[in-house]
């Protein structure tokens, strides 16, 4: 039995504690957010957020995380009351077949949560290790630079 | 993640649903652009689009007597945001707000037919039916609307809100006018659509139905559907198709811990296990070790050349042999590209459960009619007994894994009565077993005259099928698989005008003397099947960087011979539009280190017009590309959202950039060596363009052209160019890495 | 090159030694005062030939020139690249030909003085970041073609950032004394019991190349310890692994096996290039073929007589013992590492090395370890090949301590890595940008 803090909740989860997050998130807890796209931590669609840090929880044992605060992007906010962030994703369309977008949404939440208003480089360098295959890239980008606002 | 709907709830229906209408099979269209398998018979030439095939409007839409609106479409949401786009046209025609709307799409059990959703058919077959099905539903509306109100229909009007209104102010609902209509009848051929100048919804950026859930991690796809009691499969393979494992280790994989089931049937193994990553370790387990190679070696010293050694079937595809003029210059060269991979960010995944004889499929193939049928004779089921229900996934681009892991997921679930199966592929398998787009070579003749006009055009290229996608059992890899066997299915090109290796290789512009001939390559070197544009790629890769090569040996303005040589004036006016808004004119001109170039295309000749322009700087010590900029001009006939069509357009120049500069499948002899990101590098954020801007032409009621696909040829060719105009050095083959760039710059630099 | 001095040394430590240097440079001064020459007029790059233009370009790509004179998402040759040492950090120089801000206006001579003996164009000293006491050995004819080849790229307008060095190490006459202690010059002695091709590798090695630059250790004063070159040394943070008799490989490195290496940035039998490697074999790849097999039959011969290895060894893998002692590391290993290093995993199939081949996990010091770890590992060629996630967010100090302790049981058969969690707290702090 592990205790996990998600999305500001303290759960209760059974899984071995070799497991990976992604597969506690999704399997155990039912959050859809984090997808598995390699288990490789090279595509970054299952990216959360771990003490604000942005990591790859396929590669991220459950024994790992121990007390550090887990943060999908169910935690950002819902359809009905979308988070800043998501809804600048929303009012740019910034998404086509969506797979990778939940773990840009939480990518890009660690880079706002440090530095609320990056410069376009910071954006592009920070967003560097998730893959979008779409070509949805310049949306999320500009989504990004929305949710920020603009350059001081 | 809408529950299962149960069969007999669905047939019960409600409203107007009197029953169901499936046509009989037939030969007659090419439906999802030729791909897949014979369409659904044509019934009625006359009525556009789908409604040939499924005229009956009940078949598409039901209005319930509360007003409740169902509308069917046998399309599929596939990333590309086509439900949308469908929406906002049937709620045109229909007059109704979209989101009043229930729609339903492609499930075998409730959906017309429509083939697979590919091609960029879905806008000219499914978004015409659904524009005529709602027109004719209003038409009979409105005039049982005049029956009980005795006035001329033509006075009569709808409010969009769901309402026949009266010149005098009186209203009646759609479900009330409806409870005394019958939609089992069949379309009205013309039944007149909603005057563009009045539209509501349609050529208007409605936001995307599906991106909300999909930014908060709502429901959004099959790999998120957990049933009760469901299981989790893994596959255990070899490293790439057409390898099998040697001696997997299914002893020590079966006791490890979770592990309910191995399935082993003839070399096919899967492992089912209670958590996912107990079904994975167990995999791991059984993986260890060696493989075997089970078809002839790949093609390491040759790459896409191969295709020229191997035994291929022309196919003439023009021949406008004429008297033959004066020629100045003659231009020869071949180009290349080679396999690609449809690279899902979401490794292929399936839902299937077997139950009291039913077999219930939730699958992303493009093809959910085709795998109703293939799948029964997979599994050994009447097809009746065999339902497909789409359901939404990662971007797939054409066949990636989508039919395969469904295929896989039936056998297993066949095998485990009342369990409810989730089998996803991992990454290595997708990259590895997943059909390749195909590998292509063209070679090009061409000569221009003193006047500098084109003379002569000489066009070979050489290509696998495009169309490997499963009809039959036979078409999965796991036909080959498992121990009752299933021939291979015989691969076949598809004709023109849709063409698949041969596709755009008919030039649009006005040429005088040409030859093109389409030399078809049965046998496969790589699993090959359809990706995003099919030949179009090279193909209008090899004419567009022709031209150019053309131009620049007769000193012309690129743009300039482009249009001296176009007479469709839509084609002309994307050109000039994306000249006009990239300021071509007053261009950078190429200084060995920034260049600009352009390329156009009409997908298929018969789909979207597309005209890229972009400006490039190459760096001289390195070959590294920064792509400053890109403009991109669409006509895509009446654009059901013109947001929609950018955000497709952005996408395809991305990944065509991807491909054409970073993509390639690598091999050894007896495995794919490409598995994983590291060695099947996409484009990633650093090298996406400064700026890409799109401009969607103005076409206020013309007919719908499908544009998702018609941006991949025009922006490989825009590079090649911008890159030959920057640095001198022009590249024929695919991808133009940085390597190549610097290795045609030379040393010196 | 100051980027390589002991890893015990402290900022302590070197401003103690500070007076002795000053001492040394005080008595030199005199005797190492140098003028400046004169400016020419930029040549025209047209007015070298091609051929010898050419020439330069490959003996660039061995030098690594591109690879420290440019800066992050910056123009080739234009500078700016910071490095970070010990004794402050150092920021690259523009060395295009532009007049201004780069080496338009030296001649021939200036260059060949500054290669030769770390003095700039206007008499300065140069830190010997540049690797001055390598490039001394270079033959005439290869300066040239590196000059020709210079002078003859884009000039670009770049002046890079004032370096920022500790006390009083800004004061450039004091190097005329490191100069002294450390400076060899003349060319390299040819070993006639050696063929043609070894020689031309340790022509290669020893001087443009400057292997010994990285892989040596470095005295209190940042100064190559001759007496154990190739004994292995720090760059950037990270180990760079002996290459004399005392290489940790476990299979010995043959000069093809060495050569594959340079050149693709993986060796099947051994392992990737990580952290400061990746940008030298980018560099080797587009290197002449015979020259990078030359150097690689250069330095397969100082690894060639190890007593411990042999040509081909059976993996050491040990999974129980390992998690009997380490079983958080191995709870840690399965959930974090096993996709791609267990038997069974895509990469297993794919011809990268087993972890029991790997350098870094067989090595005395744990430094390179830590940071394939912490940092991960990019494709180092044409971006495409191995590539590991950083797992520093992912994981903690004890547990990345917890999983290499579990990893070195497993795979190989040497003693545990004393202090392993200091070790990861030293190496975190180090890759902190």
């Amino acid at each position: 039995m592990t205790i996990l803090s998600v999305n500001g909740k303290s759960r209760q989860v059974t899984a071995s504690p070799d497991t990976p997050l992604l597969y506690v998130l999704r399997d155990d807890l039912g959050l859809n957010g984090a997808k598995y796209g390699c288990g490789l931590g090279q595509c970054g669609a299952c990216t959360v957020q771990l003490d604000r840090m942005a990591v790859f929880s396929c590669v991220t044992p459950l024994a790992a995380v121990g007390t550090r605060a887990v943060r999908t992007v169910e935690g950002l906010g819902s359809a009905e009351a979308m988070s800043p962030l998501q809804r600048a994703f929303a009012e740019e369309q910034a998404a086509q077949c969506g797979y990778c977008i939940a773990g840009m949404l939480m990518r890009a939440q660690a880079l706002l949560d440090a530095n609320p208003s990056p410069s376009d480089a910071q954006i592009r360098q920070h967003m560097q290790p998730n893959l979008c295959r779409c070509g949805t890239h310049i949306r999320i980008l500009r989504a990004i630079r929305r949710a920020a606002g603009p350059l001081a | 993640m809408s529950a299962p709907i149960d069969r007999r709830q669905v047939l019960a229906g409600g409203g107007l649903l009197v029953a169901f209408s499936f046509a009989g099979r037939g030969f007659a269209q090419l439906a999802g652009g030729g791909e897949g398998g014979a369409a659904p018979k044509v019934l009625r030439p006359d009525l556009p689009g789908s409604l040939k095939s499924h005229p009956e409007l009940d078949s598409w839409i039901r209005i319930a007597p509360d007003g409740a609106i169902t509308v069917f479409s046998g399309k599929a949401e596939l990333g590309q945001g086509i439900r949308t786009a469908l929406l906002q046209v049937v709620a045109e025609e229909l007059d109704v707000p979209p989101f009043t709307i229930s729609f339903i799409t492609a499930d075998t059990a409730r959906t017309p037919d429509e083939g697979l959703t590919a091609g960029s058919h879905s806008m000219q077959d499914g978004g015409t039916a659904l524009a005529n099905a709602g027109a004719s539903v209003r038409l009979l509306l409105t005039r049982e609307a005049a029956r009980r109100w005795k006035l001329p229909a033509e006075t009569l009007t709808t409010d969009g809100d769901g309402n026949v209104a009266a010149p005098d102010g009186r209203r009646l609902g759609f479900g009330v006018l409806a409870a005394s209509l019958s939609l089992h009848g069949e379309a009205i051929a013309d039944a007149p659509l909603r005057d563009p100048a009045v539209y509501r919804t349609l050529g208007r950026n409605l936001p995307r139905v599906d991106i909300p859930a999909k930014l908060t991690g709502g429901a959004a796809y099959v790999q998120d559907l957990r049933l009760p009691g469901m299981l989790h499969a893994r596959v255990v393979r070899g490293p790439s198709y057409g390898t099998r494992l040697a001696n997997p280790d299914l002893a020590a994989a079966g006791r490890m811990p979770g592990v309910v089931r191995l399935i082993h049937d003839g070399s096919f193994v899967a492992i089912v296990a209670r958590s996912e990553w107990q079904a994975i370790q167990a995999m791991r387990v059984a993986q260890a070790g060696d493989y075997a190679r089970t078809r002839p070696v790949l093609p390491v010293s040759e790459g896409p050349l191969r295709l020229q050694a191997l035994p291929s079937r022309e196919i003439v595809v023009l021949n406008t042999r004429g008297p033959k003029r004066r020629s100045a210059k003659t231009v020869k060269a071949r180009y290349t590209r080679p396999w690609y991979s449809h690279a899902s960010i979401g490794p292929s995944c399936a839902v299937a459960r077997f139950e009291k004889g039913e077999m219930t499929i939730w699958s992303h193939s493009q093809g959910v009619f085709d795998m109703q049928r293939a799948t029964a004779e997979l599994v050994g089921l009447p097809v009746e007994n065999v339902r497909v229900i789409h359901t939404p996934s990662a971007g797939c681009y054409g066949q990636n894994g989508a039919d395969d892991v469904t295929a896989e997921a039936a056998l297993i679930a066949k095998a485990m009565p009342g369990h409810p199966i989730r089998l996803q592929w991992m990454r290595e398998q997708e990259f590895g077993w997943e059909p390749c787009g195909c590998a292509m070579v063209t070679e090009v003749e061409a000569a221009i005259g003193p006047d500098n006009r084109i003379t002569r055009w000489t066009y070979d290229v050489w290509s696998n099928s495009h169309n490997n996608r499963p009809v039959r059992a036979g078409g999965y890899a796991v036909a080959q698989e498992i121990a009752s066997g299933f021939p291979p299915q015989e691969a076949k090109p598809i004709p023109m005008p849709e063409g698949d290796g041969d596709r755009n290789a008919n030039p649009l512009y006005d040429f005088p003397d040409m030859d093109v001939r389409y030399h078809f390559v049965p046998e496969m070197p790589l699993r090959v099947s359809a990706l995003r544009s099919l030949g179009a790629h090279l193909n209008i890769f090899s004419l567009e960087s022709m031209l150019d090569e053309l131009a620049l040996a007769g000193g012309i303005d690129p743009l300039a011979f482009r249009l001296a040589h176009m007479r469709d004036e839509r084609a002309r006016q994307v050109m000039e539009t994306a000249a006009q808004d990239f300021g071509w004119a007053k261009r950078p001109k190429g200084d060995g280190r920034r260049g600009c170039g352009m390329a156009f295309a009409r997908y298929k000749n018969i789909g979207a017009y597309c005209a890229i322009a972009m400006e490039v700087e190459v760096e001289r010590e390195t070959g590294a590309i920064i792509i400053h900029r890109v403009h991109a001009a669409v006509d895509a006939g009446q654009p059901a959202s013109p947001d929609g069509i950018r955000n497709q357009i952005e996408g395809g120049i991305i990944q065509s950039l991807s491909w054409a500069i970073h993509e390639e499948v690598t091999f050894d002899e007896t495995k794919r060596t490409s598995f994983d990101w590291g060695s099947y590098p996409i484009l990633r954020f650093d090298q996406v363009p400064g700026a890409i801007d799109v401009t969607i032409l103005h076409r206020p009621g013309l007919p719908f052209l499908g544009a998702g696909e018609t941006a991949q040829g025009p922006t490989s060719a825009a590079l090649g160019n911008a890159i030959a105009d920057a640095t001198g050095a022009r590249l024929r083959d695919m991808p133009m890495t940085p390597a190549k760039i610097k290795a045609a710059i030379g040393l010196v630099g | 090159m100051f980027q390589s001095p002991p890893p015990v040394l402290r900022r302590r430590t070197i401003k103690r030694l500070i007076p002795l240097l000053g001492g040394a440079t005080g008595l030199a001064l005199a005797l190492t005062w140098r003028p400046a020459i004169a400016p020419i007029q930029p040549p025209p790059a047209n007015s070298f030939s091609p051929t010898i233009v050419a020439r330069g370009a490959a003996l660039a790509q061995i030098a690594d020139c591109m690879v420290c004179h440019t800066a992050p998402n910056g123009r080739p040759f234009a500078g700016g690249r910071p490095l970070k040492t010990p004794f402050g950090t150092l920021y690259s120089t523009n060395i295009t030909p532009d007049p201004a801000t780069g080496i338009g206006h030296w001649s021939f001579a200036a260059f060949e003085r500054a290669m030769r003996q770390g003095v700039s164009r206007t008499g300065a000293h140069l830190y010997p970041a540049l690797p001055y006491e390598h490039f001394t050995h270079v033959s005439d004819q290869d300066l040239g073609a590196l000059y020709a080849f210079l002078m003859s790229r884009r000039p670009v307008a770049a002046i890079a950032p004032a370096n920022r060095l500790i006390f009083p190490l800004g004061f450039r006459p004091m190097l005329a004394g490191w100069n002294l202690l450390f400076l060899h010059q003349g060319p390299l002695t040819i070993d006639p019991s050696e063929s043609a091709e070894w020689n031309r590798g340790a022509y290669l090695a020893e001087g443009l190349g400057h292997c010994a630059a990285c892989h040596s250790p470095r005295n209190l004063l940042g100064g190559e310890e001759r007496s154990h070159l190739y004994a292995g040394g720090v760059a950037e943070g990270w180990r760079a692994p002996a290459l004399d008799q005392s290489n940790p490989a476990k299979q010995r490195w043959t000069p093809e096996a060495l050569y594959t290496f340079l050149r693709t940035g993986i060796s099947p039998d051994h392992s990737a290039a990580a952290g400061p490697m990746g940008p030298v074999v980018e560099s080797l790849s587009h290197a002449p073929d015979a020259d990078v097999r030359a150097i690689a039959t250069y330095i397969a011969s100082k690894m060639a007589e190890r007593a411990s290895s042999s040509p081909s060894v059976p993996p050491t893998n040990k999974p129980y013992g390992a998690r009997q002692a380490y079983p958080i590391g191995a709870t840690l290993f399965a959930g974090a590492c096993a996709g791609c290093h267990d038997t069974g995993a895509p990469m297993a199939g794919q011809g990268r090395p087993l972890l029991s081949l790997a350098s870094d996990l067989s090595d005395t010091d744990p430094t390179s370890a830590i940071q394939a770890v912490l940092r991960g590992i990019e494709p180092p060629v044409a971006d495409r090949g191995p590539n590991m996630p950083p797992f520093s967010d992912n994981l903690t100090d004890e547990q990345v301590a917890a999983t290499l302790a579990y990893a070195r049981a497993r795979f190989t058969n040497q003693p545990p890595w004393p202090h392993l969690d200091r070790m990861v707290a030293k190496a975190r702090k180090e890759s902190q940008p």
